[in-house]
C-alpha cells in the first residue's frame, strides 16, 4: 500500500501536544448496575492503545462512552473526557453528532451490518462529507476515492460503486475503515475491527491500522485478543470487570504480566501449547473424595498408541480403494468424498474436491481452514447429514455414509456432534435436564418404568459430572447459562449415548479465550478418559495445534497439506499453510 | 466472565451472565414487567367474560324486554346506555350481546385455527407434492378479500350466526395455514433439529418431540391476537345482516339497527361499536402480552 501519502493529514506537528484523547475516572452504569469503573486512559497522536478484555469486561461500553454512544438508560460520569483537548463531557445528542466523524471515527466488528446493502460505498464513506464538509459533489468524489485508496482497495473508482454485500470482508471491513476516515479524525476507535475476518485478511486489515497509525492518527483499538492487539498497540490497558487492571508496553504485559488475571488470560492462548498442556488453571474442587480418584485417573491413562492418520488429498493412486475392507482399527474413514453446491445463475462451488482422511481409534485430527474452505461440509458429511456426490465415508470399518438413514439411525449413538452455536443446537422449549433426559433416553431407549428413569437421571448426573457442571443447572433454560456453560452442556449432550466418535464443528469459536482454555481442557480430558476419537475442526491455527495428533489444512474445498501437527506447523510443506501460519497473531 | 461460577456459584443470577455477554445489562435480558396496558386489558377481559358468562350479574334485566314508552332515551341513570327504537336497554343488550360476540369470536378463531393448522401442517410435513398443493390452493383463497370469501360461504349456506362463525373460521384460516407452515418449514431446518437427527432419533419423533411443539406454541399468540379480528369480522357480517338476526343483541346486528337512527339517536349505535372496539383491543393487547413473554421464556 504505497498510496499512504495519498491523504492530506492534518498531523498536529510539534508544539501542540494535546493528546487526542484524555479521559478521567470514566464510569458507566445501567440502572443499578455499574459495567465501567474509574477507567482512565490518555492517547497521543499517531500511538495505538488497545483495551484487552473478555466479553463483559467493559471495553466497548468504554469505547462507546467517548462517542456518546454508551445507550438509552447509560449513566455517564467521569472528571474528564476530552478529545482533542476539548472536552466533550456531558454534550447534548446534536452537539456530539457535529463531533461524531469529524473529531472521532468508529469502526465496528460487524461490517456487513455497519454499511447499506442498498447504497454504493461510495455514498456511504460520503455522507460524512456532506453532513461536516461544504465540499461540492465532485470534491467529495475525489476525496471517497482518496480515503479508497488510503485504505488500500484496489482500484477504488470501480469499488466504490459497489454495494457492500458485493465485497469480501476483508474490502467490507476497509471500505468501514474508509468511512471512518473520510474527516480524517485524529482519533479512530475500533472496535473488534479483525474479529469477524478470516487470518489472513485480518493480518492486511492490522497493517492496514498500522499504516493509518504511523500516519498520525491516534488509534484506540478494542479487543477480546492480546496476540492480535499485540501486533500493532503501543500500550496495551487489559480491563477485567469494568476496571483497568493493567497497562503497559505490549512487551511489559506480554512479557511480566503483574495482575494475576492478565496471567490467566495469556496462559489461556492456545497457540505454541503443546497437547496434553492445561489452558486453564484446574477447576475449584467440586468433587468429593470418591470423584477425586477418579479424576486423578484422567491424568494418569495414556493415549493409546495407534497408527498415524492418514489424510490425503488428490492423490487418487494412493487413495485406499473404497472396496477394500479398511482396518478395524481405524474410527472414521473418508474415501473420495466430493460434494458441490448449485449457486444462483447456474454456479457450481465445489464445497468439498476430492477429500480422504482416515482416523485411527483414539486420536484427534484436526481440519482447519478459512471460511468457506469445505470444514463444515466435511463434517456434515461425516456425520452423514449431507449426501456426498461420490466418495463414501466409514464408521469403524463398516459402511456409514452409503446406508439409508433407517439403518444408520442405530449407530448414530456411536458419533456425537459438538456445534460452534450450541444456543440453536437445543430446543428452545427445554431445559438442561429435559435436552440431557432425552439424549439419555434415545441412547438407552427401552422401557419407561422407574428403575429405567432413575437410572437416566442418575445417568443425568453423571454426565453434568463428567463436563463440570453443577447439578444447581439443571433446571436453567440454555438461554440463561453462559457461552462457556452452554457448550459444557452441548458436549454432555453429545457424551450421553456413549459415542466413540466426537466430531466438533469450531466448538470453541464463540467462546473468550479462558473459557475456551477450560473447554479444551475438558475435551482433552474427556478424550483420555474415554477413549474418544475426535474429528476437531476449527479455523483457529492455534487450537488445532493444541488439540490435534494430525492435521488437514483445506483451502478451497482440498486438502492441500497433512501431517503430525507437529510437523505442519514447524515445516509446512505447502505454501498455503507457510501463508496461513505467518498470518496468525502471536504473542511478542 | 468468570467460568468459575460453574462450580462456585452455579445458582441465583439468572440471565445475568447472558447480558454481560452480549454487553448489554442486566435489565433489558429480564422478563418484561406487566404494565398498564396489560393491567387495563386484563381487567377488561375479565369484565367481558363476566358478561358473556354471567350476563345477569352486571345487568339483570332482559335484553329483549321492550317499553315503546321510553324508546330512543338518551343516555341517563336509568339507562345508562340509552334505549333504542323499542325502547330496549341498550346497555343491558350490550352486556348480553358479549356472549354471542365473544362465542363467534373465540370459536371462529378455533375453525380458522384448527383448519389452518391442519393445511400447514400437511404442507410442511407431507412431501412437496403436498405442499404444491396446498400452497396452490392457498393462493386461491388469498386472490379473495378475506370478508368477501366469508360472504360468498353465507350466500351458499344462508344468514345466522352459526354460519358467520364458519364463514369468518374458513376466511382466516388460509392467513393461519401460511405462517404455520413458514413455522414449521423454520423448525424443521434448525439446527436444533438437525442435532436430535444426529441423536438418531427418529423421524416421527423428532416430529413429535421438537418440530410440532415449537411450531404450535406461536399459536397461543396469533388465536388471543385472532380473535379481536374475528369479532370485528363477525360483527361486519351481522351489520349486513348476514350474521346473528336481530332482535337478538350482538353487537354487530346492534350496530345495524342503530345506522337508521345514528343522526337523532347515536347512542345506538356508539356502544356497540365501542364494545367491538375495547374487545379487539383487549385481545390485541392480551396477544401481544403473551408474546413478548414467550420471547423471553
Amino acid at each position: 500500500m504505497s498510496a499512504a501519502d495519498a491523504v492530506p493529514l492534518a498531523v498536529p506537528m510539534s508544539g501542540r501536544p494535546a493528546p487526542a484523547l484524555r479521559v478521567r475516572n470514566l464510569s458507566v452504569g445501567f440502572g443499578s448496575q455499574t459495567v465501567v469503573r474509574g477507567v482512565s486512559l490518555e492517547l497521543a497522536p499517531g500511538e495505538c492503545l488497545a483495551i484487552v478484555g473478555e466479553s463483559g469486561s467493559g471495553k466497548s461500553v468504554t469505547a462507546r462512552s467517548l462517542l456518546g454512544l454508551a445507550g438509552a438508560g447509560a449513566q455517564v460520569s467521569a472528571d474528564e473526557i476530552s478529545l482533542a483537548g476539548e472536552s466533550v463531557l456531558g454534550l447534548n445528542e446534536s452537539a456530539w453528532r457535529r463531533r461524531r466523524g469529524r473529531d472521532v471515527g468508529l469502526v465496528l466488528q460487524d461490517a456487513l451490518a455497519s454499511l447499506d446493502p442498498l447504497r454504493p460505498i461510495a455514498r456511504e464513506i460520503g455522507d460524512s462529507l456532506r453532513l461536516h464538509t461544504k465540499l461540492d459533489g465532485a470534491a467529495r468524489s475525489r476525496r471517497v476515492l482518496e480515503v479508497l485508496t488510503a485504505v488500500g482497495l484496489p482500484d477504488p473508482e470501480l469499488y466504490a460503486g459497489r454495494l457492500s454485500g458485493e465485497l469480501s470482508g476483508g474490502q467490507r471491513q476497509r471500505a468501514l475503515i474508509a468511512a471512518a476516515l473520510a474527516l480524517d479524525p485524529p482519533l479512530l476507535i475500533a472496535d473488534e475491527p479483525t474479529t469477524a475476518l478470516d487470518v489472513t485478511v485480518q493480518a492486511q486489515v492490522l497493517d492496514l491500522l498500522e499504516e493509518i497509525r504511523d500516519r498520525g492518527t491516534a488509534i484506540l483499538l478494542i479487543s477480546h485478543d492480546l496476540a492480535v492487539v499485540s501486533r500493532i498497540a503501543n500500550r496495551i490497558a487489559v480491563m477485567h470487570d469494568g476496571r483497568i487492571i493493567e497497562t503497559g508496553t505490549p512487551n511489559e504485559v506480554l512479557g511480566r504480566p503483574t495482575h494475576p488475571e492478565t496471567r490467566r488470560m495469556l496462559a489461556a492462548v492456545p497457540v505454541d501449547k503443546p497437547r496434553g498442556t492445561r489452558l486453564a488453571p484446574a477447576p475449584e474442587p467440586l468433587l468429593t473424595p470418591e470423584q477425586t480418584a477418579g479424576a486423578g485417573r484422567l491424568r494418569v491413562a495414556e493415549r493409546p498408541s495407534a497408527p498415524a492418520t492418514e489424510v490425503t488429498s488428490g492423490s487418487p493412486g494412493a487413495a485406499p480403494d473404497a472396496r477394500t475392507p479398511s482396518s478395524p482399527d481405524l474410527a472414521l474413514e473418508g474415501i473420495g468424498l466430493n460434494k458441490t453446491f448449485r449457486g444462483p445463475h447456474g454456479t457450481v462451488q465445489h464445497a468439498v474436491d476430492d477429500v480422504n482422511f482416515s482416523l485411527p481409534r483414539g486420536r484427534t485430527l484436526g481440519i482447519v481452514g478459512e471460511s468457506g474452505s469445505g470444514k463444515t461440509t466435511t463434517a456434515r458429511l461425516a456425520l452423514a447429514l449431507t449426501p456426498a456426490d461420490s466418495g463414501v465415508v466409514r464408521l469403524l470399518g463398516e459402511p456409514w455414509s452409503v446406508l439409508p438413514e433407517k439403518q444408520r439411525r442405530a449407530r448414530r449413538r456411536l458419533v456425537g456432534a459438538v456445534y460452534q452455536d450450541v444456543l440453536a443446537s437445543f430446543d428452545p422449549r427445554l431445559s438442561v435436564r429435559e435436552i440431557l433426559r432425552h439424549a439419555v433416553a434415545v441412547a438407552a431407549p427401552d422401557g419407561r418404568d422407574g428403575a429405567n428413569r432413575r437410572a437416566g437421571e442418575a445417568r443425568v448426573g453423571a454426565l453434568l459430572d463428567d463436563v463440570g457442571l453443577s447439578a444447581a443447572l439443571l433446571d436453567r433454560r440454555p438461554t440463561d447459562l453462559s457461552g462457556g456453560q452452554r457448550q459444557r452442556v452441548g458436549i454432555a449432550r453429545a457424551l450421553a449415548s456413549r459415542p466413540q466418535i466426537l466430531i466438533c464443528d469450531e466448538p470453541v469459536s464463540a467462546l473468550d479465550v479462558s473459557v475456551q482454555a477450560q473447554v479444551l481442557d475438558l475435551l482433552d480430558e474427556l478424550q483420555r478418559e474415554l477413549a474418544l476419537t475426535l474429528l476437531f475442526i476449527s479455523h483457529d491455527l492455534g487450537v488445532i495445534q493444541h488439540v490435534s495428533d494430525q492435521v488437514a489444512v483445506m483451502h478451497a474445498g482440498r486438502i492441500v497439506e497433512t501431517g503430525p501437527a507437529e510437523q505442519v506447523f514447524a515445516q509446512p510443506a505447502h505454501p498455503y499453510t507457510e501463508a496461513l501460519l505467518a498470518a496468525v497473531p502471536r504473542l511478542v | 466472565m468468570s467460568e468459575l461460577e460453574i462450580t462456585a456459584s452455579a445458582a441465583g443470577r439468572p440471565g445475568a451472565q447472558d447480558a454481560e455477554q452480549s454487553g448489554r445489562p442486566a435489565e433489558a435480558a429480564r422478563r418484561p414487567r406487566i404494565n398498564a396496558v396489560e393491567i387495563a386489558a386484563g381487567l377488561l377481559a375479565l369484565l367481558l367474560l363476566t358478561a358473556a358468562i354471567a350476563p345477569q350479574l352486571l345487568a339483570p334485566g332482559d335484553p329483549l324486554a321492550i317499553d315503546p314508552l321510553s324508546a330512543f332515551g338518551a343516555p341517563s341513570w336509568t339507562h345508562w346506555f340509552g334505549t333504542d327504537e323499542s325502547g330496549r336497554d341498550i346497555y343491558t343488550r350490550v352486556i348480553d350481546g358479549a356472549r354471542d360476540s365473544l362465542v363467534i369470536g373465540v370459536s371462529a378463531t378455533l375453525i380458522g385455527l384448527g383448519l389452518g393448522a391442519v393445511l400447514g401442517t400437511a404442507a410442511g410435513t407431507l412431501g412437496a407434492a403436498v405442499d404444491f398443493t396446498v400452497n396452490r390452493f392457498l393462493e386461491v383463497l388469498f386472490a379473495f378479500p378475506g370478508l368477501l370469501l366469508a360472504l360468498l360461504f353465507i350466500l351458499v349456506f344462508g344468514p345466522g350466526a352459526g354460519s358467520a362463525i364458519v364463514a369468518v373460521g374458513l376466511s382466516t384460516a388460509p392467513g393461519y395455514a401460511r405462517i404455520i407452515r413458514a413455522q414449521l418449514v423454520r423448525v424443521r431446518s434448525s439446527a436444533f433439529v438437525e442435532a436430535a437427527t444426529v441423536q438418531g432419533l427418529s423421524r416421527a419423533r423428532i416430529l413429535g418431540r421438537h418440530i410440532l411443539p415449537n411450531t404450535l406454541a406461536p399459536l397461543l399468540v396469533l388465536g388471543t391476537l385472532g380473535v379481536g379480528q374475528a369479532i370485528v369480522w363477525a360483527a361486519a357480517l351481522s351489520y349486513l345482516g348476514l350474521g346473528a338476526q336481530p332482535p337478538a343483541a350482538e353487537w354487530g346486528a346492534m350496530l345495524a339497527a342503530g345506522r337508521t337512527y345514528i343522526t337523532s339517536a347515536w347512542w345506538m349505535s356508539f356502544f356497540p361499536g365501542l364494545f367491538i372496539v375495547l374487545t379487539a383491543v383487549c385481545a390485541t393487547a392480551l396477544g401481544r402480552a403473551i408474546e413478548r413473554r414467550m420471547r423471553h421464556a
